[in-house]
């Protein structure tokens, strides 16, 4: 019996061919599992083998974070699809983690509902979205990933099946390992079922959008806006990288900053509320029902450095100026989520390491100075031997021993997430 | 060293560091503590410490520690599930002189608060700048944010505005052994790596001892409208919760009362709710006022088409408390109309709530033990409660059984048996009817990571605490190929 005839006991399982690397890392098998039932076999035919394991959503992702310093087995989520129970009168679902989040969303809205978590990425399953704590403008108002799970079953390395939360949005029954596994990586477990909270598609939408030419009069008309109570469900500031970036240290006229307000709710009261954040906006303000085409979108390509800096709520405008400055004429693109705290940053992929460098320490530095952090959430593979991924991270010792307890012998994708776990 | 011995040697530690007013050792003093806000549990605590700083708190569990003690954190004990239950063989840590708001951040929309401050006074302090701290409990005006933190607390508003875990950003914790460690984004809204600030709240004081906390603040609403719809019967009101769902709306709150808890509410607050309602719903509106008044149209529509015979909207600020009085004061007014009650916390899905209502009316019927219903009905979490009479020979155990017979309704409509008052002592063992032993293994990995000597207030929410050196099912499961027949261990 080889390994491969021990996977294949308990799912579809073949050898893996160069298409499935992970970063640089070339594993020996993928594995489509179909059920619980079955990511709990496979994990624990994978114990048995040793093998190191590394969990594949749609794949939109699986270049973020650390390369895993082993990746034997791929277990790809492809088959581990549907929505297994939509209750549209509790308002909530429970959905196989590798559902792609479009369909997620095109089921529920046969009944008016939604989870309000952005496809930041064409083809992101739920579980990878989870599974990073990938969010997009709707997180102003509605959080990220992690607001959303009520409830999960998760596998763990050992193959044990254990569940957490429920199908009730209000619910304080033991441990919330809803939490501590969104955002892990798949470096605690392999998430298989996911229970979410939904809310009702909003009557109307409106876009106000607004050009803007600095960092500092967004904040000013953030302020503006925040005195109205105008209640926002999402607010994102596109910098463009200007043209000729590469050629030229300015940034070029005729290429401003745009800042979009989204507001949901009744016709009636999103139409008043429009006029009112033109009013308030002035310039050359004006409402739309349809984004602009860069929403709900990240400003980097799989080729890029990509960052993502957090800070506390309003002072986003530092890193904004001091990556600019670092960034000179590289054509950095930036989409900020002011009223958030949040933005990510793009820098072209073939951008000198050294330059690189720079760029995410001007970003820590500042992010640092306001309690804020910077993650290198993916990086071009010469650069990024040359930085610190993750930043110093509050509570590291802690996070081991969980690591730990979860995963002793660490085969769920090691060197993935913070501090190499 | 005997326990006593060892309490003894800790209180003289504590005394000669903290001074002698921070630590109690009175037993008529150490009486006061004996039980949180669950009568029925009551232990006197072997040592009370009342710590003013974080230093003085890391100076009392490592105090703990030092001596292999078991501590317990107490905020203002207004838990009903006994999760801040002293230990006769332990210390008990009080918080209520960690008081301070230390920083108002209106830029950054957050506030950072000592555990012991009041809910309530948080919003006393930023309302003059139009912002307030959401998760309202219906305890607010006493429980303390510590508190809050330990159990996520909830409350009216949580429908749309989530619970402490939606609210609190950071949290500066003193670990089991004694280490000062920040979890969390502090002022900000995202952090990196493990999400431990999540799995800490609502943790029951069973990871950690909160020393500040980092809360979100949120504008105060352009507008808000509270409606009284008075029905004939509960059926009747919950067909007007589902429509108002059903009809894309999420209010601010939900809440529903049934015919003996307005009784108890007129009896101990003279609300003065519609005469002949067999229900009552309170439903409040917030936003900008545009969507508000849509809302408000929409909701009236709906409570009339479900039979609503009287509906009373609030003019102002006056008749908004009048309102809210009869359905805040439901709890204690309960006592007016029965010497004994339980509190009792579940949570269903909304849309078996008429079931679970008939269920319950069965029961009571059954047991002739009454029942008054008080609940949020936006968001499924009942608090029944269950009037009895010690006096009357059997009646307490009977209570009992109807309050438990309520979590196993509860359990069987794929609900919760804890909201928002948590599991405690008092629910420790209804937890393996939500949990596998698996999945309660699996969360004490969590338990394990944080306090691996099980110091920190031990014997709460999980029924059967396992040693952490101990790996029960870690690795149990035989090979797929030897379960096969194909292989052979040696």
């Amino acid at each position: 019996m080889t390994t491969l005839d021990d996977l294949r006991a308990a799912c579809e399982a073949r050898a893996a061919t160069p298409t499935d690397r992970v970063a640089d890392v070339e594993p020996r098998f993928v594995a489509y599992p179909t059920s619980t039932d079955e990511v709990s076999r496979l994990l624990r035919a994978a114990a048995a083998h040793q093998l190191h394991v590394v969990v594949r959503g749609g794949g939109t992702k699986l270049h973020w974070g650390g390369p895993p310093s082993a990746a034997d087995l791929i277990l790809d989520t492809g088959k581990l699809t549907g929505v297994v129970e939509h209750a549209a009168g509790d308002l909530i679902a429970v959905i196989r983690a590798g559902t792609p989040l479009a369909e997620v969303q095109r089921v529920l809205a046969r009944s008016g509902q939604r989870l309000p978590l952005d496809e930041m990425l064409p083809g992101a399953t739920l579980g990878g979205v989870v599974a990073t704590g990938a969010a997009g403008p709707l997180r102003l108002r509605h959080g990220t990933a992690r607001d959303q799970v009520i409830g999960l079953t998760v596998v763990r390395a050992d193959g044990v099946v254990a569940h957490s939360g429920g199908k009730v949005v209000k619910n304080v029954a033991g441990y919330d390992l809803g939490r501590l596994l969104a955002g892990s990586y798949g470096t605690l477990g392999v998430l298989t079922e996911i229970a979410v909270k939904l809310t009702p598609i909003p009557a109307a939408r409106a876009f106000v959008r607004r050009p803007v030419r600095t960092p500092a009069e967004v904040r000013d008309l953030s302020v503006r806006l925040k005195q109205e109570r105008l209640a926002p469900v999402a607010l994102e500031v596109e910098c463009p990288a200007p043209d000729g970036a590469r050629r030229t240290a300015t940034r070029v006229p005729g290429h401003p900053d745009l800042m979009v307000l989204l507001l949901e709710g009744p016709a009636d009261g999103v139409a008043a509320r429009a006029a009112k954040a033109v009013e308030v906006l002035g310039g050359d303000a004006r409402a739309d029902a349809e984004p602009p085409d860069w929403w709900g979108s990240y400003p980097f390509g799989p080729d890029d450095l990509a960052l993502q800096v957090v800070t506390p709520v309003g002072q986003l405008f530092g890193p904004v100026y001091s990556m600019r400055d670092a960034a000179r004429g590289t054509g950095i693109r930036i989409f900020c989520s002011p009223a958030a705290g949040v933005l990510h940053a793009a820098v072209p992929g073939d951008v000198d390491p050294d330059r690189a460098v720079e760029i995410v320490n001007a970003a820590r530095t500042v992010a640092m100075s306001h309690g804020g952090h910077c993650t290198v959430l993916a990086a071009p593979p010469k650069v990024r031997p040359e930085i610190d991924l993750w930043g110093p991270v509050e509570g590291i010792g802690l996070m081991r021993a969980v690591k730990h307890e979860f995963d002793p012998a660490g085969r769920l994708a090691p060197g993935r997430f913070v501090g190499g776990i | 060293m005997e326990v006593p011995a060892r309490l003894a040697a800790v209180a003289e530690r504590l005394v000669a560091s903290l001074g002698p007013h921070s630590v109690l050792t009175d037993p008529a003093e150490l009486r006061t503590y004996e039980c949180d806000g669950l009568a029925r549990y009551a232990v006197s605590p072997g040592l009370v410490v009342l710590p003013e700083t974080t230093e003085q708190v890391v100076e009392t569990v490592r105090a703990c520690r030092d001596a292999d003690l078991p501590f317990v954190a107490r905020g203002s004990g207004t838990g009903l599930s006994g999760g801040a239950l002293p230990r006769s063989d332990g210390v008990l840590i009080v918080t209520s002189r960690m008081r301070r708001i230390l920083e108002v951040d209106l830029d950054a929309e957050c506030a950072i608060v000592e555990p012991g401050v009041i809910n309530l006074a948080i919003s006393r302090e930023v309302s003059p700048a139009h912002y307030h701290y959401a998760p309202d409990p219906s305890s607010q005006q006493i429980c303390s944010i510590g508190g809050n933190v330990a159990e996520n607390s909830g409350g009216a508003h949580c429908l749309k505005y989530g619970f402490t875990a939606h609210h609190v950003t950071g949290l500066e914790i003193v670990t089991p052994d004694g280490d000062v460690v920040w979890l969390g984004g502090g002022k900000c809204r995202q952090s990196t790596g493990y999400d431990l600030l999540g799995v800490f709240i609502g943790s029951e004081g069973t990871l950690g001892i909160a020393t500040k906390v980092v809360v979100r603040l949120v504008q105060t609403q352009q507008c808000v409208e509270t409606v009284l719809a008075a029905f004939e019967d509960m059926a009747s009101a919950g067909e007007a919760v589902s429509a108002i769902i059903a009809a894309g709306i999420t209010p601010a709150a939900i809440e529903m009362m049934d015919a003996l808890s307005i009784e108890a509410a007129e009896q101990a607050v003279d609300c003065r709710y519609p005469d002949g309602a067999g229900a009552v719903l309170i439903v409040e509106l917030d936003g900008p006022a545009d969507d508000v008044a849509a809302e408000l149209a929409a909701v009236t529509a709906r409570c009339e088409q479900s039979g609503a015979f009287e509906l009373r909207r609030a003019a102002d600020e006056y008749e908004r408390g009048e309102i809210w009085k009869g359905r805040k004061s439901a709890f204690a007014a309960v006592g007016r109309i029965s010497p004994d009650y339980i509190v009792q916390d579940g949570v269903i899905p909304r849309t078996a709530l008429p079931e679970v209502l008939a269920d319950i009316a069965a029961l009571s019927e059954r047991t002739g033990i009454r029942v008054a219903n008080v609940f949020h009905a936006g968001d499924g979490n009942l608090h029944p409660l269950v009037l009895y009479d010690e006096s009357v020979p059997g009646q307490g155990d009977a209570a009992e059984e109807v309050s438990g017979a309520i979590l196993d309704l509860c359990i069987g409509h794929g609900g919760s048996i804890t909201g928002e008052h948590g599991v405690g002592v008092d629910k420790a063992k209804h937890l393996p009817k939500m949990f596998t032993a698996d999945d309660l293994d699996t969360m004490q990995l969590v338990r394990c990571a944080f306090d691996p000597a099980q110091r920190c207030n031990p014997g709460k929410v999980f029924p059967t605490p396992r040693l952490c050196g101990e790996v029960p099912r870690r690795g149990a499961a035989p090979h797929p190929a030897q379960a096969a027949g194909l292989a052979e261990a040696f």
